[in-house]
Formats: structure tokens, C-alpha cells, sequence
């Protein structure tokens, strides 16, 4: 008995900061975000119980109805691009790694070292570089690609576009590396058996490795998803906080943002609002992450 | 003996402390919260001279980078501890959001010789809610065309009287290989200062002002329609590639002598300076279609220094306030800022570029958007700096986003809705 109670104290103590630190850091703001998004607020003094009408605005009030869909939109092109692109990539390295390819060793390392950049020191160096007299186009004009020059972040119809793909450079190897591994932890039997029984490299890629990986591939969607919606730093040094543009490069990290605390030329703060977005955008990520996980756990495979 | 010694030790320390205040002078130590980590020198200089002056008072400088300084400062005076006792408050909408949620101090009794600064400048420090005065106006800024003097005497220019002349101007200058126009428009703000130096001497500067800030007119007048293609009509002039052109760009380009002209504030004449010394550059007011009328430059009032009402030193901080609303601070700031003081009769005799400014001021207009319609969500700068990058790169015309920003700041403005 008083062993069952000892073991609950120690795990209690264990856990203990870690917890404190979710609760006061991650919980708390959560909440008095909630509370602060049920009031009017007049600039920066609380004012009086305003039950949904902030979230009235949000959805259907000008400006923030098509700010809001206009950078909910962007989130979801971030999500499409990343989900295609990144982590596509990242299963077609982390397979090509796992089969042991010429240099593997090598590329492992090399492709995981811009995980470790700092993402403000990446947005802000690849700002510099897609300057139009920067280095990218400085390149496409060396190898005589001139009509290939763009004013990359610039130009609205493209910007957005850019900069995913700087955000999918930085972070490419962190899935190459997790499906690596899942890949790896294949169980033999089942692949030479699969061998034996005379299916092709595709066959063997859908059917079999495919199925057994799918925990990792849990995990990374979770991931992709929650990093769509909080997409802030990239678009913030790459882009402004305005998202420009035009808003082209806006998102709903970015709207938050401004709306809440204000930028120095244009806007002035809007707490309420800001709290019902910040709101909102927990539930999104919420329900949209806890959905994912649901379907994908459903195709897993029992070995 | 040892205890005895002990005890004698005490009362002796104890003693000392007791009579320590009798002999040191009541100090009072005060907080001043800056947005100019650039300024820190000068701020100290400031500090150094009113402590000369008024010993008892202590300032403690802490300079906040510019576009985090409305966040950390909103944390601060909301939390109340840890608040700054003096701080540079923005001006117009800027200084609403904290006068009405009441963390400053209302200076009209405190210091009555802020009667004495202009209007215009009292504008930016009062606020539209109760019309009370909440800051001592420092600077105002001008919106005017730099252009490179040596480039104009290597090409035998001149400068332009008409808009014509301006643009045969720039075309002198592309066909010699130089960039005409240094602006881009990556950043919406620098759109909007781009009008704000074109503009006003199309769309009939301070008669246009009044009459939209009263609701007698609209955006989508005809005459702002035309100032607005203006901006457009300077496109062939801006770098290749305008629309990812940002603001330490166009710097930059005006700065290393690579462009000829560059639109923009008279705050920047000091970063110029210190940047490239060869740099031999002059001011003048962007011209509109006739010579006759005159050329218009939107000016604004940029700064102001506020008292937090929360502070427990009031008296303290009133002192250190008293002396930034002096001559000698305003002449201070010319000479070694290099910016227009806001504060009236300032000596501008030893700085050519102040004077040059000055002579520049005597058509101003109010910098539009800020001055008017920066007062609610979504300001009528958000509008236009979004809106005026999709015209400069082709997108949508000048009509369309004049009817844009006319829709927008009608949604909440009153004088819009009769």
C-alpha cells in the first residue's frame, strides 16, 4: 500500500515541472485568451461581456472576413505544398537512404543541417537572396536564364509560393530522416519473404513498406498540419508582418498577430478580435490534427 | 572582548547608516523608454546636460527596437510594474490607442507653454477623444524628393518646376545608366510615403485635406483618382524589378550613388549623411502640372515625449519633460539629429538642410492617411499601402483601389456614412 503510494509520489514529482511549465506557459494564455475574446476591449482597458461578438466580426464583420479566408487560404496552400512536396521528398530520400545508396552516410548528414538553422537566420538570409539583384537571380542571369528572373517575393502571384519552398529546403530532412528510420525497422522476414515470393521494387515499396510505416506517417501529417497553421516566423522575416503584397503572403499566424498587438505603420491593436482568432486557430489545429490522427491510425497495419 | 568589540562595531555601522541620508541629497531616479537605439548617444548627451542641471533627478535611458516598442511598452504600462516614467509616444492614432486607455497623463495644466507649439503639432499630441494634450511634440517629418547633386551637374539638370521637368529628369538620368528612382514596393509603407511626397500637389493639398476629413468629399474624387495614377506614371523610372525592391534597398541604391532620385522622408538625411559623407545630396518638393501652383509636402508630426500616469514621480519626470520642451533640446535635436524640432523658435541657422526644409514647409499639407484616417481599424494607411501595391504592379487601376479605400474607411467613418 504505502509502496503504491510512494511510486505515485515519485512519478508526481517527476512530472511535476514539466507540467507546470504546460499549465502556466501553454494553458493559462489559452484560456485568458478565451476570457479575453468574450469582451469588448476599448485599445488596451478590458470593457464590458460581449458573448460571441467578436467572433460575429471575425466571421462575417469587413475587413476580417476576407483577411481572415484570404490567409486561411494561404494556410492551406502551405499545407497542400508541404504535405506534396516535403514530405514526398521525404519518403522518396528516406527510402532512396535506406536502400543504401552511393554516399548515404553523407547525404544524411547534409540534408538535416538546415533543421538545425535558426529560422530567423534562414528567412532572413534567403530574403537577401531572392532580391531581384541577389543571388538567385544573379545565378539564373549566369547560367542565361534571364527571362527566369523574378522579383520573388515581390510578385504576389509567387511570393507565397517562395517562400514554402524555402521553409520545404530548411526542413526536408527531418522526415527524409524519420521515414528513414521507419523504413529501416521493416522487419527483414517480411521483406525477403516479399522477395521470394517475386514482387517488383514498386510492389514492394506500396505494399508492403508503405503499410508497416504508416505511424511515422501519423506523425508527420500531425506535425505538417499543426506547421501550416502556426506558419509565422518565415512569412514575418521574409515577407513583413503586413504579409505583402497586398496580403498575398498573409496567414492566419500573421493576422493574429497584427490584430492583437498592432504593426508600427498601419494598425492599431484589436484585443478582442485578436483573442477570438487565436482562439480559432487552436480549435482548427485542434480538431483538424485529432481528425488526421484518427484516419490515419485507422490504416495501420497489425504485423 | 572580542563580544564587547563586536558590539561597539555595530553601533557604529548602524550609526553611519542612520546619518548616510542626512549627507547624500534625496535622489529620485526615473525611467525614459526610447524607440531610437540608433539616437542612444544623443539621448545620453540630453541626459547628461538635465542632470547638470537638476541634480536631484537621475534619468535611466532604455532604448526598445522601433517595431517591438508598442508591444513592450502596452505590456508594460498594463502591468504596471516595471512601467517607464517618461516615455516617446507616437503620434495621432498611436497616441489615442494609450490616451484612452489612460496611461498618460494630461499635460494642458502641467505645462502651459505648450500653447505656444503649432497647431499642426499639437495636432499629433492631442487626442480627438477629449481634445486634451498627452505629449510634448519633438519632431515633424517632411515627404520630399532627395536627389544626388552630382549626377545633376554631370547631366546639366536642373531642378523641376512642372511634372513634366521631373519626369524629363528621370529620363536623363535612366538614358545615362543610373537608376532614376530608387523606390520599390516590396514594403506597403513605402508606397504610401511615395504618395505622400507625390500626391498632395495633385489632389490640391490642405483643400483637399479639410474637405475629406469632413466627409465634403471622397477618395474616388476625380482630382485624387489622377494624384494616385501619378505614383503609377513613375514605374518606368523605379529599379528593375520594383515590386521586390525593400526599403534598405532603396537606401542602399541612393546611398552607393546608383540611383539619381529617391521620394521619401526627411528623417533620412541623417542616415544618408552618416552612411556615405561623399554623399552630396539636396531636397526639393515633388512638383505638380503647372509651375504656378505651388508644390505641396505632406508633413507630419512624428513624436512625442509622455508622462505614464502610473508613475510614482510625477514631479521628477515633469522636470525631465520641462527641459525636452526647451529651446536648447530643439536646437539639439537639429544639429545633431539632423530633424525638424517641433519645438517653436528653434535657431536653425548652423543646419543648411533644417533651413532648406523649413523653406520647403511653407506649402505643407497633412501627410493624408496618418494624420486623418489612422484613428480605427482598418486605418486608412492599411488600405491604401495594400491596395497601391496591386496598382504599381499592374493589378488593379487607380479607380478601383481609391473606390477600395473609400469602402474600407467608410465601414466605420462617420463622416462617410450620411
Amino acid at each position: 500500500m504505502a509502496k503504491g503510494w510512494k511510486k505515485a509520489g515519485w512519478i508526481t514529482f517527476f512530472v511535476l515541472p514539466g507540467a507546470l511549465i504546460v499549465f502556466v506557459f501553454i494553458l493559462l494564455p489559452l484560456f485568458m485568451s478565451l476570457f479575453n475574446s468574450f469582451f469588448q476591449w476599448n485599445q488596451l482597458i478590458r470593457g464590458e461581456f460581449a458573448g460571441l461578438e467578436n467572433f460575429k466580426r471575425l466571421f462575417t464583420g469587413y475587413p476580417y472576413q476576407q483577411r481572415f479566408m484570404n490567409a486561411l487560404g494561404n494556410n492551406l496552400k502551405w499545407f497542400a505544398m508541404t504535405m506534396l512536396i516535403q514530405n514526398a521528398l521525404g519518403i522518396l530520400l528516406g527510402y532512396a537512404l535506406s536502400r543504401g545508396i552511393a554516399g548515404s552516410g553523407f547525404y544524411r548528414r547534409v540534408f538535416f543541417i538546415p533543421v538545425l538553422f535558426s529560422i530567423i537566420a534562414v528567412g532572413f538570409l534567403w530574403g537577401l537572396y531572392l532580391r531581384p539583384n541577389g543571388m538567385v537571380n544573379s545565378l539564373l542571369g549566369a547560367l542565361g536564364r534571364e527571362e527566369w528572373k523574378r522579383a520573388w517575393l515581390g510578385d504576389g502571384s509567387i511570393a507565397t509560393y517562395t517562400i514554402i519552398i524555402v521553409n520545404i529546403w530548411r526542413w526536408v530532412g527531418f522526415p527524409t530522416l524519420v521515414f528513414m528510420t521507419a523504413i529501416d525497422n521493416v522487419p527483414q522476414e517480411c521483406t525477403e519473404a516479399a522477395y521470394l515470393d517475386g514482387v517488383n521494387e514498386w510492389q514492394m515499396f506500396s505494399k508492403i513498406t508503405l503499410p508497416l510505416i504508416v505511424p511515422s506517417i501519423t506523425i508527420i501529417t500531425v506535425l505538417t498540419i499543426i506547421g501550416s497553421l502556426n506558419v509565422f516566423e518565415q512569412v514575418y522575416t521574409m515577407a513583413g508582418l503586413d504579409g505583402p503584397p497586398n496580403y498575398a503572403t498573409d496567414t492566419i499566424g500573421t493576422l493574429f498577430y497584427r490584430t492583437a498587438f498592432g504593426s508600427v505603420d498601419s494598425g492599431a491593436p484589436e484585443i478582442g478580435i485578436g483573442s477570438a482568432i487565436a482562439v480559432v486557430i487552436y480549435l482548427l489545429t485542434f480538431f483538424v490534427s485529432l481528425g488526421s490522427i484518427t484516419f490515419t491510425s485507422s490504416k495501420e497495419v497489425e504485423l | 572582548m572580542k563580544r564587547f568589540l563586536g558590539m561597539i562595531l555595530s553601533v557604529c555601522i548602524l550609526l553611519g547608516l542612520a546619518a548616510a541620508p542626512a549627507f547624500a541629497q534625496e535622489v529620485t531616479e526615473i525611467q525614459f523608454w526610447t524607440w531610437r537605439p540608433e539616437d542612444v548617444d544623443f539621448y545620453n548627451k540630453t541626459i547628461a546636460a538635465f542632470e547638470a542641471a537638476n541634480p536631484d533627478v537621475k534619468v535611466v535611458q532604455n532604448a526598445i527596437k522601433n517595431t517591438e516598442y508598442n508591444t513592450i511598452l502596452s505590456a508594460a504600462l498594463a502591468a504596471g510594474d516595471g512601467a517607464p516614467d517618461v516615455f516617446m509616444s507616437r503620434a495621432y492614432g498611436g497616441l489615442q490607442t494609450f490616451a484612452d486607455s489612460g496611461y498618460m497623463l494630461a499635460l494642458d495644466e502641467l505645462m502651459p507653454e505648450l500653447a505656444d507649439f503649432s497647431d499642426a503639432t499639437r495636432r499629433g499630441a492631442t487626442s480627438i477623444t477629449d481634445g486634451k494634450i498627452y505629449g510634448v511634440p519633438a519632431v515633424s517629418q517632411t515627404m520630399l524628393c532627395y536627389y544626388n547633386k552630382d549626377v545633376y551637374e554631370e547631366l546639366g539638370l536642373s531642378i523641376p518646376k512642372t511634372w513634366d521637368e521631373f519626369l524629363q529628369n528621370l529620363e536623363a538620368c535612366k538614358a545615362a545608366g543610373y537608376e532614376a528612382l530608387a523606390n520599390g514596393t516590396k514594403e506597403g509603407w513605402c508606397c504610401e510615403f511615395l504618395f505622400g511626397g507625390v500626391g498632395p500637389s495633385f489632389y490640391g493639398g490642405n483643400d483637399f485635406f479639410d474637405k475629406v476629413v469632413a466627409g465634403e468629399t471622397t477618395f474616388v474624387d476625380p482630382i485624387f483618382v489622377d494624384a494616385v495614377q501619378k505614383i503609377k506614371d513613375l514605374t518606368p523610372y523605379m529599379p528593375s524589378m520594383y515590386e521586390g525592391v525593400a526599403y534598405t534597398d532603396m537606401q542602399a541604391s541612393f546611398i552607393n550613388e546608383l540611383s539619381a532620385h529617391f521620394v521619401g522622408g526627411s528623417y533620412e538625411a541623417g542616415y544618408f549623411g552618416s552612411e556615405n559623407p561623399d554623399l552630396n545630396f539636396d531636397i526639393f518638393a515633388v512638383p505638380g502640372e503647372k509651375a504656378e501652383n505651388p508644390a505641396y509636402v505632406s508633413v507630419y508630426a512624428d513624436m512625442n515625449f509622455s508622462i505614464a500616469a502610473s508613475s510614482k514621480k510625477q514631479e521628477a519626470a515633469l522636470k525631465f519633460l520641462r527641459f525636452l520642451a526647451t529651446k536648447e533640446f530643439g536646437e539639439s535635436m537639429v544639429n545633431e539629429l539632423k530633424m525638424v524640432s517641433s519645438v517653436p523658435g528653434v535657431d536653425v541657422s548652423a543646419n543648411p538642410f533644417i533651413a532648406r526644409v523649413l523653406e520647403l514647409q511653407a506649402n505643407n499639407t497633412p501627410y493624408l492617411f496618418l494624420v486623418g484616417f489612422r484613428y480605427e481599424q482598418p486605418t486608412g494607411s492599411s488600405l491604401f499601402q495594400a491596395e497601391a501595391q496591386s496598382l504599381m504592379v499592374g493589378d488593379k487601376t487607380a479607380q478601383e483601389i481609391c473606390q477600395s479605400v473609400q469602402d474600407g474607411i467608410a465601414s466605420y467613418y462617420a463622416p462617410f456614412q450620411k
